[in-house]
C-alpha cells in the first residue's frame, strides 16, 4: 500500500510546496492552481495537448525505468529518441511514395532501430570495456544533437524554409490523429504508449530475459553466481531502453510534425528520469506519472499570460519540488518510525 | 573488592527490545561476576547480539534495565558505553588499513600536548599494557600488514587503552587458525586474573566448554538457561539453543567414490592485480564423483580466488593459466552459465551477495539460475505455476522458515537463508557440489541438516568440493583433505589420517 501512497503523497507535497513559491513570489497559489488545472484539462484541445506531452514522456520514462531495472542509469534517452526520430524523417522524406500500408511499420521500425542502436554503444561499452554509462550517455546526447543538426541541415534540409527541419515526409506515412481533441495532434502513439508499457511490464515481470535483467539489477553478483552473463544482459538493457526512446520519433514525427524538427522536444528524456523516479520505475506507474508531468507542462504554458509574477518555468520548479519529494527518503521513513 | 564488592558488574533485568512487528529480546535477565569469563550461546537471531548491543549502547531497551556493578545505567551510545568502561571487539575488525597500529589504538582518544598528538606519551603506556597482557604488536606496522591473530590483539589494546572493565567479544575464533585461538584464550585467562569481565559471544559449544566460567543460552529472544559451565556439555547447550534433541556430529558413512572425475585442476594460478603477488600459485588437484575433498585454511589464503576461477574460468580476473575439467569437459573456456548447466551446484561463501537476491520474494531466488530450464520457462516465458510449486515443494523439504514465498529473502534468518539455497541448488540434482563455508553463520540445528545434505549429494554420486574454515566440518565431512596456504596447496591427508592440531600446523605455513 505505502508503494503506491508514497509517490502519490510526494506529487501532492510537492505541488503544494511549488505554489506555496507562487504565493512568495506574490500570487495567489489557488488562482495558479486554477490556471494550471485549466490549462492542463480545461476544454477537449487542452486535455488533447496534455495527452500530447505525456505520450513521449511515457516512451522515456519507461527507456529510462527498463535501464534501471538492470542497473543502470540511461541519460541518454534524450539522445536516442532525436536519432530515432530523425531517422523515421529520414526514411519517410527519402522514400515518399512508399505504400500506405507499410509506410508507418517501416519508418517506426526505423526509429526504433536508431533508438536501439544509439543505446546499444553505452551498453556494449559498459559490458565489455567497463566505462561507465552515465558519461556514455552524456556524450552521445551530445554527439546525437550535433549529427542531426548536420543531417537536418546539409542532408535533408527543407527548401521551403529558413527554419532548420528536414523536408516533409511522404502522406502515406502518417498516422491517425483522434478528431476528440478539438485539433490537438493526439495520434495513434497515444495508444502505443499503452501497449509499450504492457509490453515492457510483461517482458519484466514474465520473461526469461527480464527475470535475468531484475536480477542483475539488483545483484550483479548473485546474478553472476548463478550464470548469468552480466555483460549481455547490460547490452540487452540499454538496447531496449534506446529502442523505446525511439518510439519517440514515431509520436513526434508520424503522430504530429510530419518531419524531424531541431529541437523539437523540449528535453523529454531528461523529465524521463523524473517519470520513471516518481513511478518507481514500474511501467504503469509511468503511465499516470507521464500524465503529470506532461499535465505541468502543458498548463504552466498559460502562465506567462494569466500572470505578472510567474511564467511558465514555474513548471520546472513543480517538477524539482515533485522529484525532490518523492526522493526525500530519509524524511519518509523518519515519518513511518514516528507514527510507530 | 571494595564497596562494589557484592553486586555482579553486569546486570541485565527483563530488558525488551523491539524492532517493528519482531521482537529481538523478550525480558531478557544476565548476570555476570567480576572477574569471570561468561559465555553467550544461541542460534543467528536468537537475541544474543541485541542484548549485547544494548549493554553496549548501540540500541535503547524499551524496557528494562542495566546494571553496572549494582548502579542502574543507561547510556544514548557506545561513547557513554566506553565510559563507564565496557568495550567491544566486533566479529569484523574496526581499524583503518593504512594506518599504524598505534594510530589505529589511539584514534578517538589521542592524548595531547599543545594541540599534537603526543605519541611518545601513548607509547609509554601502550607498552606498559602490553608487556602486562602479553600482547606483543609492532606499533609502527601499517595494520593491514599484519596477521588477523594481531589485528585482534590491536582491537584488544584499543579497549585496554580506553580503560575497560568489560570486555565483550562478538565470534572472535571466526577468523583465527587454532593456534591463534589458543593464544587468544590465553589472553583472555589472562585478563581474567587482572579482574577484567568478559563476555563472549559465539556458537562454537567447544570453545564455551574450553574457556568460559558460566554460560547463558539464547533462544528466540529469551534466556533458555545459564549454569556453570563445569556443570554441563555441549550436547546439552545445543539442545537449549535449538529447543529439541539435535545431532552434533552428522553420521558420515564411508565413501564408495566412482573412478569418474568430476573436478580435475591443473596448474592453476592466478596473478594478483599488478602482478604483485600470486593469488593461486599452481593448485592441482582432482575431486571424483562421490567423493567430499575438504579445503581447509584460514580465510585469505586463496580459497575465494579458488572457487571462483572453478565457476568463472573464462574470466582473466579469476584465472591466469592452467586448466579446469568439468565431468570430461574441458571447461576453461566456457561461461559460468554453460559450467552451470552440467550440473554444478555452487553454495557461494558470501550468501548476502553471491547467494541471493536480497529484496526478492523466495519465488524468485528459489528460481534463479534455473530460470531457462524447460521445467520453468517455455520459449522465454517463465512458467509461474511451476516456479511455484517446485519452490513450495524445495522449501517444504529443505525446513525453510517461513514458507511464505512472496516475502523477501532479506527477512530470513541466516540459516533459513543457507537453507533456501541448498533448495535451489541442490534442485538441479547436481554432478557437483562446489560449497564455501556452508555454515558460516548458520545456526545449529541448520548446521544438521546442511552436513546431512552434503553427504546425501555425495552418496548420490556427486562431487564435492568443500572449502571451509571450519576445522571441525572439513574433518567431519571431507574423504579426502587439502590445505591451502598462500594460494598452494600445501599438503593433502585422507580421512582419519590427521588431527586438528597438525592441520592448525600446515594451514600456518609450517
Amino acid at each position: 500500500m505505502r508503494r503506491f501512497l508514497q509517490p502519490i503523497l510526494a506529487a501532492i507535497a510537492g505541488l503544494c510546496l511549488g505554489l506555496a513559491v507562487t504565493w512568495i513570489a506574490g500570487e495567489n497559489p489557488w488562482h495558479v492552481f486554477n490556471i494550471l488545472w485549466l490549462g492542463a484539462f480545461g476544454s477537449p484541445y487542452d486535455f488533447g495537448m496534455t495527452l500530447f506531452y505525456a505520450t513521449p514522456l511515457v516512451f522515456t520514462g519507461l527507456s529510462v525505468a527498463i535501464a534501471f531495472h538492470a542497473g543502470l542509469f540511461n541519460i541518454g534517452a534524450e539522445g536516442q529518441l532525436t536519432l530515432g526520430a530523425l531517422a523515421a524523417a529520414a526514411v519517410g522524406g527519402l522514400w515518399p511514395g512508399c505504400p500506405s500500408v507499410v509506410a508507418p511499420l517501416i519508418a517506426a521500425a526505423a526509429a526504433v532501430l536508431a533508438g536501439m542502436f544509439w543505446g546499444a554503444i553505452p551498453g556494449w561499452l559498459r559490458a565489455r570495456r567497463g566505462s561507465h554509462e552515465v558519461i556514455n550517455t552524456i556524450m552521445l546526447n551530445f554527439i546525437a544533437a550535433g549529427l542531426s543538426s548536420y543531417v537536418t541541415l546539409y542532408l535533408l534540409k527543407n527548401p521551403e524554409t529558413q527554419n532548420p527541419e528536414t523536408r516533409g515526409i511522404g502522406a502515406s506515412y502518417l498516422i491517425h490523429q483522434f478528431a476528440l481533441f478539438g485539433g490537438a495532434p493526439v495520434s495513434l502513439a497515444l495508444p502505443l504508449a499503452f501497449i509499450a508499457a504492457f509490453c515492457v511490464w510483461f517482458f519484466l515481470a514474465k520473461t526469461t530475459w527480464g527475470f535475468e535483467l531484475r536480477a542483475v539489477g539488483e545483484s550483479e553478483a548473485a546474478a553472476r553466481a548463478a550464470g548469468i552473463s552480466a555483460a549481455n544482459v547490460r547490452i540487452v538493457a540499454l538496447s531496449l531502453a534506446g529502442a523505446l526512446a525511439g518510439l519517440v520519433g514515431v509520436a513526434e514525427v508520424l503522430g504530429n510534425a510530419g518531419r524531424f524538427k531541431v529541437g523539437f522536444s523540449p528535453e523529454y528524456g531528461f523529465i524521463g528520469i523524473a517519470v520513471a523516479l516518481l513511478a518507481r520505475n514500474h511501467p504503469f506507474g509511468i503511465l499516470v506519472a507521464a500524465l503529470l508531468f506532461g499535465a505541468l507542462h502543458k498548463g504552466a504554458t498559460a502562465l506567462d499570460l494569466e500572470t505578472e509574477h510567474v511564467t511558465r518555468d514555474l513548471s520546472l520548479i513543480l517538477q524539482s519540488l515533485i522529484l525532490l519529494s518523492v526522493c526525500a527518503e530519509g524524511l519518509w521513513s523518519w515519518m513511518a518510525r514516528k507514527q510507530k | 573488592m571494595g564497596i562494589t564488592g557484592s553486586f555482579p558488574a553486569i546486570e541485565l533485568r527483563n530488558l525488551a527490545k523491539r524492532f517493528g512487528s519482531c521482537i529481538a529480546n523478550d525480558g531478557v535477565s544476565l548476570c555476570v561476576e567480576r572477574g569471570s569469563i561468561h559465555g553467550v550461546v544461541g542460534e543467528n537471531g536468537a537475541g544474543k547480539s541485541t542484548a549485547m548491543k544494548m549493554l553496549y549502547g548501540i540500541y535503547r531497551p524499551d524496557a528494562g534495565q542495566i546494571l553496572l556493578s549494582g548502579k542502574e545505567c543507561s547510556w544514548s551510545s557506545p561513547a557513554d558505553a566506553i565510559v563507564a568502561g565496557i568495550g567491544m571487539v566486533h566479529q569484523h575488525f574496526m581499524l583503518a588499513g593504512p594506518h599504524s597500529a598505534l594510530d589505529n589504538i589511539l584514534l578517538g582518544a589521542e592524548p595531547t600536548r599543545l594541540g599534537f598528538i603526543n605519541r611518545a606519551e601513548a607509547r609509554r603506556r601502550l607498552n606498559a599494557l602490553s608487556e602486562q597482557n602479553g600482547l606483543y604488536v609492532e606499533w609502527d606496522q601499517a595494520v593491514e600488514a599484519l596477521p588477523v591473530g594481531i589485528q585482534q590483539q590491536i582491537e584488544i589494546l584499543k579497549l585496554l587503552y580506553r580503560n575497560a572493565n568489560i570486555l565483550i567479544f562478538d565470534e572472535p575464533t571466526a577468523v583465527l587458525t587454532p593456534q591463534e585461538t589458543t593464544a587468544l584464550f590465553q589472553n583472555l585467562v589472562c585478563l581474567r586474573e587482572q579482574g577484567k569481565t568478559i563476555l563472549l559471544i559465539t556458537h562454537k559449544l567447544k570453545e564455551v566448554m574450553a574457556i568460559t566460567d558460566r554460560v547463558t543460552v539464547f533462544r528466540g529472544g529469551k534466556v533458555t538457561g545459564e549454569t556453570e559451565t563445569s556443570r554441563t556439555n555441549p550436547q546439552e547447550l545445543a539442545n537449549l539453543m535449538v529447543g529439541r534433541k539435535v545431532l552434533l556430529k552428522v553420521d558420515v558413512p564411508d565413501a564408495k567414490p566412482l573412478p569418474k572425475i568430476a573436478i580435475e585442476v591443473k596448474h592453476l594460478n592466478l596473478t594478483g592485480p599488478r602482478g604483485s603477488r600470486h593469488k593461486l600459485s599452481d593448485v592441482s588437484f582432482c575431486v571424483k564423483q562421490g567423493e567430499i575433498v575438504g579445503v581447509a585454511g584460514v580465510e585469505g589464503n586463496g580459497q575465494t580466488e579458488l572457487m571462483q576461477a572453478l565457476l568463472h574460468p573464462g574470466d582473466f580476473n579469476c584465472r591466469s593459466s592452467g586448466s579446469v575439467s568439468l565431468l570430461g569437459n574441458d571447461v576453461t573456456t566456457w561461461p559460468a552459465g554453460k559450467i552451470r548447466r552440467l550440473g554444478v551446484a555452487v553454495i557461494p561463501e558470501n550468501r548476502h551477495e553471491e547467494g541471493l537476491l536480497l529484496n526478492r520474494v523466495l519465488e524468485e531466488n528459489f528460481v534463479l539460475g534455473m530460470q531457462r530450464y524447460p521445467e520453468f520457462s517455455c520459449a522465454g516465458l517463465l512458467n509461474s505455476r511451476n516456479i511455484r510449486a517446485s519452490a513450495t515443494r524445495a522449501i517444504q523439504e529443505n525446513e525453510v522458515r517461513p514458507t511464505e514465498l512472496t516475502i523477501p529473502a532479506v527477512k530470513l534468518s541466516g540459516g533459513n537463508q543457507q537453507k533456501l539455497i541448498f533448495a535451489r541448488e541442490f534442485h538441479r540434482n547436481p554432478n557437483i557440489v562446489i560449497a564455501a563455508q556452508p555454515t558460516r553463520g548458520v545456526d545449529v540445528g541448520a548446521i544438521e541438516l546442511i552436513h546431512k545434505r552434503i553427504v546425501r549429494a555425495r552418496d548420490e554420486d556427486a562431487g564435492v568440493l568443500l572449502i571451509s574454515a571450519e576445522l571441525d566440518e572439513i574433518l567431519a565431512l571431507s574423504d579426502r583433505i587439502l590445505v591451502m596456504f598462500e594460494g598452494k596447496i600445501v599438503a593433502e591427508f585422507h580421512r582419519g589420517k590427521v588431527d586438528e592440531v597438525t592441520l592448525g600446523l600446515k594451514m600456518s605455513g609450517s
